[in-house]
């Protein structure tokens, strides 16, 4: 099963299988994103996308399988969880800040605490990212004052402070209402246009069929279509995309 | 395109799912370090556990505490009857726990009850607690222990016991309110809003919603009460009561060997220890959520 990886890509996935006791979550998934690259995962609830997301940031044990960064097989247990980890950026659902925290120390730390940068430098660093995402004059508030939308841009700053070399996103606007979604999204591409390379698992197809370079449509665990934004979302194959596509349609 | 469909639907016939090279590889390793950690934590158990009684064993008074604490002969000799005094701890464990329970739930509800017609009783309630939590429990045993029979109310019984166990219950009964209330006023008020959106009357909510919840919630700190009562129930020997403590008090008076004393301790850890792995076995399948992977 083991297809070789590509070497040129900076993620490298294949024959990624994870189950949740008798569940099988991710079947056989195979998976390459070039650097400066986006990809989006789409597909129901419950296909995968998230725990495919939490594999690749090794917050799930796999059972099975290689993911490749940079080369190197991080699912291996010989590997430090805690460097890898710190070369890739994740965004939540339900934003997950730190509520005891302001939204300053809510970026800094990581900077402060697992890269050891000194407090004036990290803070310096954090104010340009909130200012990047246009959240600076909101530094000193707790993240409980700001809106859904804000807080989800304070987690894409925590997530990007450290730059990291991958940006995973799991549903990051699921949880807004339309109108949040815009400014979510807006930053997102802008991001994707400085050459971020991105992984994102998403509802939104319009997101996915202007930002997205690959789209994979996961359904029980598998990828079943992966392909241009075009041929996936435009032109499907399999007959379980035209039918989960149409229902969004509706 | 820098990558194809990965694989189709698993066909009926394809062979059941087996672990790579790659994987069973990665298995040996964690195994391997599971091995490890296992013997490092067995030699430094060893290390550290010897290096104590090399302490213990070799300082100039210990052959003198061994005969006073840790006599044999003494042990065998004071165990029945520190035993059967045990079973009296255990009875007033029993009978107090099942008393805390019922009392301290009543006064956590009272409390959280909203509405100026329950002011009375939320205010009953709260000095209730003020009051018991604030005396120590000693001090309460030595109150009722001996105030009480002191009065001779007919048809008030005088047995030491009981007085020392209603002590118990009191101070015992105002920490468990509090450990309720906390549990109660934890569920989220949309769980509150969702059950009286279906048209469940407050009591309703507070029976089918909230307190299933409550408790679930409060088990770990409650059995950490419960054995915390297990051996405050020995401090009743105050009162002259034949306890595990008391039994082990009378045995030293007659040669000063205070073995006995070494013999209660052993039993009430052997009482406690069931108790406490049973929390942490309470306490861990809560925490487990499923979700936290290997973090």
């Amino acid at each position: 099963m083991s297809l070789p990886t590509t070497p040129t890509a900076l993620l490298s996935v294949r024959g990624l299988r994870k189950s949740f006791g008798a569940n099988v979550v991710l079947d056989d998934v195979s998976l390459d994103i070039e650097p400066g690259q986006c990809v989006a995962l789409i597909g129901a609830s419950g296909s995968g996308k998230s725990t495919l997301l939490r594999c690749i940031n090794l917050l799930e044990q796999v059972d099975d399988g290689v993911i490749e960064l940079a080369g190197r097989d991080i699912a291996d247990p010989r590997v430090d969880a805690d460097q890898v980890r710190s070369r890739m950026g994740i965004v939540f659902q339900a934003y997950n800040l730190f509520p005891h925290l302001s939204v300053l120390d809510n970026v800094t730390l990581a900077p402060r605490r697992v890269h050891k940068v000194a407090r004036a430098e990290a803070e310096s660093r954090s104010m340009t990212m909130l200012d990047r995402v246009g959240l600076a004059d909101k530094a000193r508030a707790r993240p409980d004052d700001l809106s859904g939308g804000q807080q989800q841009r304070v987690a894409i700053a925590r997530a990007m402070v450290n730059s990291p070399e991958l940006l995973l996103l799991d549903e990051v606007t699921s949880a807004l209402d339309p109108e949040l979604v815009g400014e979510v999204l807006d930053l997102l591409r802008d991001l994707r246009a400085e050459g971020m390379t991105m992984i994102l698992s998403t509802h939104e197809m319009g997101f996915a069929r202007n930002v997205a370079d690959t789209v994979c449509f996961l359904d029980a665990g598998r990828i079943l279509e992966a392909g241009p934004p075009a041929e996936v979302l435009g032109d499907p194959q399999q007959e379980r995309t035209r039918q989960f596509l149409s229902r969004l349609a509706s | 395109m820098p990558l194809g469909p990965s694989s189709h639907r698993a066909e009926p016939s394809e062979p059941p799912w087996s672990p790579s090279q790659t994987e069973l590889d990665r298995r040996a390793f964690r195994q391997s370090r599971t091995k490890r950690s296992a013997f490092i934590s067995a030699i430094s158990t060893l290390v550290v556990g010897g290096l104590v009684i090399w302490l213990v064993t070799r300082s100039a008074g210990w052959p003198r505490v061994q005969t006073t604490f840790f006599s044999w002969d003494k042990a065998v000799d004071s165990f029945p009857v520190v035993l059967k005094g045990l079973w009296l701890n255990i009875r007033i464990m029993l009978i107090c726990g099942v008393a805390i329970v019922v009392l301290g739930l009543t006064l956590a509800i009272m409390r959280t009850l909203r509405g100026p017609i329950f002011f009375p009783l939320r205010l009953l309630a709260t000095a209730y607690v003020d009051l018991f939590r604030g005396l120590p429990l000693l001090l309460l045993l030595l109150l009722l222990g001996l105030g009480v029979p002191a009065l001779r109310l007919p048809g008030v019984t005088i047995s030491l016991a009981f007085w020392g166990g209603v002590a118990i219950v009191l101070s015992y009964s105002a920490y468990v309110a509090e450990v309720f209330r906390a549990g109660i006023e934890s569920v989220h008020p949309s769980q509150r809003a969702a059950s009286r959106a279906l048209g469940l009357s407050h009591g309703q909510t507070l029976r089918h919603v909230v307190l299933p919840q409550a408790v679930r919630r409060v088990m770990p700190p409650l059995m950490n009460d419960f054995v915390s009562l297990q051996k405050d129930s020995g401090l009743i020997s105050v009162l002259g009561v034949t306890d595990a403590i008391q039994a082990a008090r009378i045995e030293t008076a007659s040669d000063f060997n205070y073995t006995p004393y070494v013999v209660a301790g052993v039993l009430f850890i052997c009482l406690t220890i069931p108790t406490a792995r049973l929390t942490d076995h309470i306490a861990k399948k809560q925490g487990w959520h499923g979700a936290g992977g290997t973090l």
